[in-house]
């Protein structure tokens, strides 16, 4: 095993003593009776055993993992900087749902994930992610560490050879956490900022 | 190139027309990059009086031009290069984001917001009869909505500064 898939087991083990935690949590309040089904216009995929936490760089270098935006919600897309279209209007939409969220947008932090290391530098995605939103920060790791987060995520990612050059398929859902760091929400592309918000709002109560 | 870019400025035609097969362009733009960033996309309107194709364009900005198509398939974005975008007559075809696109591979600089982008279309009928018409595309901010042509009226657009 190399350091890399250890540090990748340790990570996924992390977060299993807190889904046992909030499992006893939402018992309690089962049994309370007061627990309310919540209906979001994204999927609902809390529990399921997929983006339980990442390891990747921001580009000042720093390593970043999920316990360092806890308390806050988080939006992680996959992309590429070169992409043409589907990128830049996840990355729009991602700012309109801070503005929409008024004085919560504080309370959002939104991560874009390059598939693209080989050309996504941190220079290049520091300036990418800032062209929308200053707050807005680019993750990226070696290709092993790409891989092995796309694979957590369930992110689908392929090298294609385009006529000069070569261009990235990849999966393009947003995927959200509540505050206490949980995947709660996968959003579909095709969704707009507003019931991305509507969502957000849900989790940030 | 800032050269080309002036001169742009001072040729830019927001509709180019062409003579023969009478094609209009419309509202052509190109999305701005940041320093480092190799490729972006340029989008359009484009009609023809007769049926015609859109075959592969050109630019001075970039050594690598490509007419591709942006498709989402089970929510995975790819990005293929086609042979042709064809054009029935007096139909509009739109390239915009989340369709066809043109573009822009390898880039040795910056696309700077404001400035235009020049591009050569070349258009080839069914007889095979092959035709150019000269563009200046604007270029707009990296962050431009998917629509940046329709403000207002656009419920899902509320709240959204610009
Ligand atoms: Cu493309």
């Amino acid at each position: 095993m190399t350091l890399e898939n250890t540090e990748m087991a340790t990570m996924k083990n992390r977060p299993s003593r807190r889904t046992l935690l909030t499992m006893g949590g939402l018992a309690l309040i089962g049994l309370s009776g007061c627990q309310r089904k919540m209906v979001f216009n994204g999927i609902d995929v809390s529990g399921s055993e997929q983006g339980r936490d990442f390891e990747l760089k921001d580009p000042e270098g720093k390593t970043r993992t999920l316990a360092d935006f806890k308390g806050k919600a988080v939006m992680v897309f996959f992309g590429f900087t070169q992409c043409p279209d589907v990128c830049p209007t996840a990355l729009v939409r991602a700012a309109e749902v801070k503005q929409l969220l008024g004085k919560d947008g504080d309370r959002l932090q939104v991560l874009f994930v390059t598939v693209d290391p080989e050309r996504d530098t941190p220079e290049v995605l520091k300036a990418y992610t800032a062209a929308f939103d200053p707050s807005f920060i680019g993750l990226y790791g070696d290709l092993q560490r790409t891989a092995e987060t796309a694979k957590e995520f369930k992110v689908h990612y392929e090298k294609v050879s385009t006529g000069s050059s070569y261009t990235m398929d990849h999966t393009a859902l947003t995927f959200v956490y509540d505050p206490s760091g949980k995947l709660r929400l996968v959003l579909r592309h095709q969704q707009s900022a507003q019931e991305f918000a509507q969502d957000l709002r849900k989790l940030l109560l | 190139m800032t050269s080309i870019f002036r001169f742009a400025a001072v040729a830019l035609a927001l509709i180019a027309s062409s003579a023969h097969a009478q094609i209009t362009v419309k509202d052509a733009w190109v999305r701005a990059t940041v320093p480092q960033q190799k490729a972006t996309g340029a989008f359009m309107q484009l009609q023809s009086a007769k049926d015609t194709r859109l075959v592969s364009a050109s630019s001075p900005v970039s050594p690598n031009v490509e007419v591709h198509e942006m498709s989402m398939q089970d929510n995975t974005m790819k990005m293929r290069q086609v042979p042709a975008v064809d054009l029935p007559a007096a139909k509009t075809v739109e390239l915009k984001p989340g369709g066809y696109h043109v573009m822009l591979l390898n880039l040795p600089g910056p696309i700077k917001e404001g400035e235009t982008v020049p591009l050569t279309l070349t258009f080839e009928s069914k007889a095979g009869e092959r035709e150019t018409v000269e563009v200046q595309a604007q270029v707009r901010p990296l962050n431009s909505g998917s629509a940046p042509a329709e403000h207002g009226g656009h419920g899902s657009k509320a709240g959204y500064a610009h």
